[in-house]
């Protein structure tokens, strides 16, 4: 045990998680405010819904290689920011459990001309307690939009915060991922320190 | 144009071979999981690992200092779940240690990394 590495060398990682259904923007969103790396993955070929345990063994190795993106921000030498985007297709929601697992957040990306492709993103984080906003990419053709109106289509609790922005501004995307970041401290039990606690 | 790292991939289309040709057909690490963030070192010299076993030398180059597994599996090009099997050999020879996310157990951030997160991106 004594010869593990110094502790200067540490690294902090954490991430970010941002949904919402194909095209929306969430590749430009990760690009105009962090580098972008590729990544290569594995996707099963099988259904998930088949048994898990008759995976186990050969299905599993029934994959396709697919190729995806993150974003990285280097925000100290030894603290990382990752940016996962989730796949907008079905067919990869065997992913957002691993991308999800120890988020900071998370971000919803929403279209409105197409506002229902991110009710399956609001349902999965609302079930698991996972903080997130809603951003709403205003694409030059959607004219204006009223954030209550959208809070009140997409049925969201109250207190998520909704935000209109323009992923392909770098000064737009950064303040969506610090409203996030004021809202999951803002949310968070440890901030408020026991004082307040619900059971449900 | 790039040689030798890049024989088993094309840059559109991945892997050339089957991707778990290199794992011996396994598609699990031995031991705990290895979480997307997760953070490897290296314990030893890449020298450690014979170069007959080119995807393991690579990696143990790769994560001298401190590197999360995405970015491992970027920067070697190599498939995730295939850098994960990989890893789980390096670790199980005692060659890298792991060290977890900045999340807990619960799968919570400590609220004071989030704000270091925070400053840093008003920063930005």
């Amino acid at each position: 045990m004594g010869s593990e590495p110094s502790d200067t060398a540490r690294l902090t990682t954490t991430k970010i998680v941002i949904a919402g259904g194909f095209g929306v923007g969430k590749t430009t969103m990760v690009g105009s405010v962090s580098e972008i790396r590729p990544l290569f993955t594995e996707e099963p070929l099988t259904e998930r819904s088949v048994g898990v345990d008759d995976l186990a063994l050969v299905d599993r190795k029934t994959t396709t290689t697919v190729a995806m993106d993150f974003g990285r921000i280097t925000i100290r030498d030894d603290l990382v920011l990752y940016l996962f985007g989730t796949p907008g297709q079905d067919r990869f929601w065997f992913m957002w459990d691993e991308m999800t697992y120890g988020a900071l957040g998370a971000v919803v990306l929403a279209d409105t001309r197409r506002l229902t492709t991110c009710f399956p993103a609001i349902d999965y984080f609302e079930e698991r307690g996972v903080p997130f906003l809603v951003a709403v990419n205003c694409f030059p053709d959607t004219g204006s939009h009223d954030p209550a109106d959208i809070a009140i289509a997409l049925d969201l609790n109250p207190g998520v915060p909704v935000l209109l922005c323009d992923v392909r501004r770098r000064d737009s995307t950064r303040e969506v991922f610090v409203r996030l970041l004021e809202h999951v401290i803002a949310e968070s039990p440890q901030a408020l320190n026991g004082a307040h606690h619900e059971t449900g | 144009m790039e040689e030798q790292p890049d024989r088993w991939l094309e840059v559109e289309r991945g892997p050339i071979v089957r991707p778990y040709a290199l794992t011996r057909g396994r598609t699990e690490p031995e031991g705990e999981a290895f979480h997307l963030i997760s953070v490897v070192q290296a314990r030893v010299e890449p020298g450690a690992v014979s170069r007959a076993e080119p995807e393991h030398h690579l990696l143990l180059t790769l994560c001298q200092r401190p590197v999360s597994v995405v970015d491992l599996a970027s920067d070697a090009r190599l498939p995730l779940g295939v850098t994960r099997v990989l890893l789980g050999d390096l670790r199980h020879r005692g060659m890298i240690i792991t060290r977890p996310a900045a999340a807990r157990n619960d799968g919570a951030v400590d609220i004071h990394i989030i704000r270091e997160v925070l400053n840093g991106l008003r920063a930005l």
